[in-house]
Order: C-alpha cells, then structure tokens, then sequence
C-alpha cells in the first residue's frame, strides 16, 4: 500500500515542531526579541503562496479576485520580509561586547 | 523546474531558516543567522517563480508589488525607534495573519492554480487546511490589531471585560469548527466567508480583555498563532518551507509565551481569560498609604552610588517609557571611572515583550555581558551596596514571597531587598500594573527618588 503523501508533510510538520522546541529553548534570553522579530520575517515565506496566486491564470486575466488576494499577499509578506529582517540586522548590530 | 527539484529548495530554506533560528542562541553567531534567513527566504521566492514558470506580464507586476512592499518594509525597520519595537512586532504579526487569509482565499476562489480541484468540488483535506489557516489567521490578524493599538496607546491598555465574554468566545470557537465541518461537506463559498468574519471577530474578543502587562504573553502568543496560521498555508500548498517554518515559529511563540507566564507565575488560561488586577486590589493599596517613606534626592543617589563597591541596575517598562536608557549609561559610565562595578538586572517580563529591555541597553551601547537575566543575579543582591531600580516595580515586590494573599504570590522577583540600600525611581507611590502596593517602598533601607526615569537619572549623573 502507498503512503498518502500527506503523512510525510505531517511526518515533517511534527519533526520540525519538535526542531523548533529545542532549537528556541537555546535562544539566549537577552535576544527574545530579535527572535520574535526574525521569526515574523521568515513566517512571512507565506508569499511563496502569494506569488502563486498572483501569477495563475491565463495571462489574458491576471487581475481576476483571486489574483488580486494573491497581488495584495504579496506587499503584505514583503513588508514583513524586508521589514522583519531589515529591523532585526538593526537590532543585532548594537549587541556589543565589553570593550577590554 | 521539476517539482521534486523545487521540494529539495524548500527544503533547503526551511533547513537555513532552522539556523537562522539557531544563531539566536549567542550574540556573536546571530548576525550570520539572520543572514541565513535571508539566504532561505531568497531562494524560496526564486524557487517559486522558476517553478511557475510564468514570466509574462503578471511577473511584472509580481515584481512591482514585492518592490513597493519591500520599500514600506525597509523604511519602517529603518525609522522605528528602539521602544516602539513592541508595536511593530504586533503589527508585523498582524500582516501574517492577514496574508495567511489572502492567500487561503484565493486557493478556494482557484484551486486549480495550486492543484487543490476545482472551485466546488476541493480535496477534502485540502479544504480542511485552507480553512483552518485561514481561520487563525484571521484570528492572527485581528488579535495583533488590537494589541498593536494597545501598545501604541491608541487603545487602553486596561482590559475590557463584559458579562458572558468566555461563554461567547466558546460559542464563536465550535461555531468555526462547525463551520468547517459543514464547509466540507456543501463548498459553499458564503459558509467560507463566515468563517473568515467570525474568525476575525474572534480576534478581537480575544484581546481586548487582557491588560497592558500582560503584553508579553499576548505578543508571544500571536507569534504562534501566526505560524500555526503558516503552516496550515503550507499544508495546503504542500509546500516543505512553509510548513518548517510555520512549526518553528509555532513552537517558538508558544515558547516565549510559557517562558512569559512562568515569569509571572501565572498559567497560560488565567492570563488569556485577562483581566487581574483590575477588579479586586484597589482596596488593598489604600490601607498602606499613610506609611512614612523616605525620600530623596539626586545628590544623596549619586553620594551613594559614587561611594557603593557594587551596584545592581533594574530597569523596567518605566525606563522605556521614559527613554532613559541613554542617560543610565551615561551614569554607569560615570559610576565605573568611580570605580564602582555595575551589572543589571532583567526580570523576564520587565517592558512589553519578551527581552524588551535587553534591547533597549543594548541601543544605549551597554554590553550585553553586563545584563543578566534574573536567576544569573538574584544571589548577587545581597552583596551588592545598592540596587538602582528604574521603571520596575512588581518585579521587585517582595510581597510575592511573603504573602501568600497577595495575587502575586509565588512570581519569581528580584530580591532587590536583600541590597544594603535601594533607590527606587518612579513618578509617584501609586501601585504598578498588579494594583498593589510594594512593601519596598517603605523599607529602612530604601530611598525613593520621585521623578520622571529620565530626569532623575541625568540629574544624578550631573552630581556625580
């Protein structure tokens, strides 16, 4: 019998929970909010679905409901992209050592 | 580009941005860390053009539209200010959310653009995905509005409670399940478009009743919603990267919610159902008011530091709101040419958002080796001359260890007590955010410094 593929993505959803505990347990406490902010940035590969449905559809009709939903995804995740990584640099670069 | 191909990509982002997360565990690797994220983030928007494969006049616009988003996106990470971080963070979260529900909706409105069916007639697992990421993420959405509004102070931060509010919100929750449900079975659109309105009211009764304090847990909580919100996105496009990263940053939030609540001493439901402190302690602070303290004044703080061996800094969301993180560094600077060792202390829900504070003295060029968290310092108060408590007030209540009664009993405090003296900032006697009154106050070996964070702290600056 075949495994339905969906049990792979869930085999991978619930490996990469358990990656992700482990991994923000290490999380020094001083960068909690890098952290939030860098995860907002990577959360934000959701325009990976945006860009697909911005660009189906025959290229007669690309402004069709749901083309637009995909075009107004699209300035919201990037917002978030450039924005979320951009302000977490910002933040990273002033965490400094003691001078000796 | 073949489909297997483009998996092995994903892949390969979601394993970078697992780094990228990684690199958080030291100040010294982070720097690489976010630039793994980037790197991840690159190639899955590579990957998903070369694999559309459509680069006629929509990819022009594709383009357009990430170029405008990236312009708002960069100018906003350039001009914030360090203490408006809280609000940004809740309105980033917000956008996820809402991109969550934009893009959910137009895989129902065509699901043959993701090869999920055809509108109609949707694999089953399929519709149960799209509805659910949209559902949290509209849940996302809202929430974070209305937490952005109360960090920007657009909005109270005191909590707004009504009659029969969880009852509501329990009844609006199965209402989505059972939605979903019945979306299943009849394709409706309408019934899809309730549940994306109800979801978003949800979002709102869901905030509005928790305070402004208990911020942290509430922005911490959001960030998990939106990556739950992400991954049921992910799920339905069957895409690896977005399905990592939505349980990373899922996992992630919930994290700094329990590390939130622990630091409160209070449970997860009990600051979600909101509203403490708002009801019962206003009579309890009144019955200490008569009590005698001591005040003083900028020269007697700067002659007990300039003489103090050790001095232990606990700045709170005061300070923030002050903006007087510039000039406690400009004082430190001062105590340590006297000689005097400095280190601060972080209480983990001191400001609005997890490591708030950290931030903040890492802006005025602190180094971040001087700040410990509070089980690093918490022995250290009682060798220490004197504790400089900035904007901080309930989590150095000591009441929280002695009585029992007290609604913050049990919360891991900062034993600033414990110091030879105390001097306490703060605008007035009142009582922080819990509504009760801080024993410190009236301690022998307390001084209170009654002034603005930032005034008291360059005044002092300027006699020493």
């Amino acid at each position: 019998m075949e495994i339905d593929p969906f049990i792979f993505r869930l085999s991978i959803f619930i490996l990469s929970i358990f990656v992700g505990y482990y991994v923000v347990w290490s999380v020094t406490p001083s960068l909690h909010t890098p952290l939030m902010s860098v995860t907002n940035a990577i959360s934000s590969v959701i325009i990976v679905g945006a860009i697909i449905a911005a660009l189906s559809g025959s290229s007669g009709s690309i402004f069709e409901t749901s083309n637009v939903f995909g075009f107004l995804a699209i300035i919201l995740a990037a917002v978030n992209i450039f924005g979320g990584f951009l302000v977490t640099q910002r933040m990273l670069q002033m965490y400094k050592k003691k001078k000796k | 580009m073949s489909a297997n191909l483009s998996a092995v990509f994903y892949l390969i982002s979601g394993i970078l941005f697992i780094l990228a997360l990684r690199g958080l565990s030291s100040p010294e690797t982070s720097r690489q860390g976010n630039y793994f994220g980037i790197a991840g983030m690159a190639i899955s928007i590579i990957v998903t053009f070369l694999s559309v494969g459509n680069f006629g006049p929509g990819f022009i616009y594709v383009l357009i539209f990430l170029v405008i988003g990236g312009s708002i996106g960069a100018f906003i990470a350039f001009k914030i200010p360090m203490t408006a971080m809280p609000e940004l963070v809740a309105g980033f979260h917000s956008l996820v959310g809402l991109a969550a529900v934009f893009v959910a909706i137009s895989a129902f409105l065509k699901p043959e653009a993701f090869g999920l069916g055809v509108l109609g007639n949707i694999k089953l697992a399929s519709l149960i995905e799209m509805s659910l990421g949209a559902a949290i993420g509209a849940i996302t959405f809202s929430g974070s509005i209305i937490a952005f509004l109360k960090l920007r102070g657009i909005m109270s931060g005191s909590p707004i409670t009504f009659k029969g509010q969880h009852f509501l919100n329990l009844i609006l929750g199965l209402l989505i399940v059972f939605l979903i449900y019945y979306l299943c079975s009849s394709q409706s659109s309408n019934i899809f478009w309730s549940i994306v309105l109800i979801s978003f009211l949800v979002g709102v009764l869901l905030i509005i009743p928790i305070g402004g304090a208990d911020m942290p847990v509430v922005i911490s909580m959001l960030n998990s919603y939106s990556g739950w919100a992400a991954a049921g996105i992910g799920f339905t496009l069957e895409n690896t990267a977005l399905i990592i990263t939505g349980a990373l940053v899922g996992s992630s939030g919930a994290i700094l919610s329990y590390i939130m609540c622990k630091g409160m001493n209070r449970s997860f439901f009990n600051v979600i159902l909101g509203g403490w402190g708002a009801t019962d302690q206003a009579t309890n602070s009144k019955s200490q008011d008569q009590k005698p303290v001591k005040n003083g004044n900028a020269d007697d703080a700067a002659f007990l530091m300039k003489n103090a061996s050790s001095v232990i800094i606990v700045p709170g969301y005061g300070m923030a709101v002050a903006q007087a993180q510039h000039a406690l560094r400009e004082m430190v600077d001062a105590l340590k040419k006297n000689g005097v060792k400095v280190s601060y202390a972080i209480h983990p829900v001191a400001g609005r958002m997890p490591g708030h504070m950290n931030v903040l003295l890492a802006e005025a060029n602190v180094p971040y080796d001087e700040v410990f968290e509070l089980e690093e310092i918490n022995n250290d108060f009682a060798n220490c001359d004197v504790a400089y408590v900035i904007g901080a007030n309930d989590v150095t209540n000591p009441v929280a260890k002695s009585d029992p009664q007290s609604p913050i009993y049990g919360m891991p405090v900062l034993d600033v007590e414990k110091s030879k003296s105390v001097l306490f900032v703060k605008r007035s006697l009142s009582p922080g955010y819990a509504g009760i009154d801080n024993d410190l106050f009236y301690r022998d070996n307390t001084l209170m410094l009654f002034a603005d964070a930032k005034k008291m702290t360059e005044e002092i600056v300027k006699s020493l």
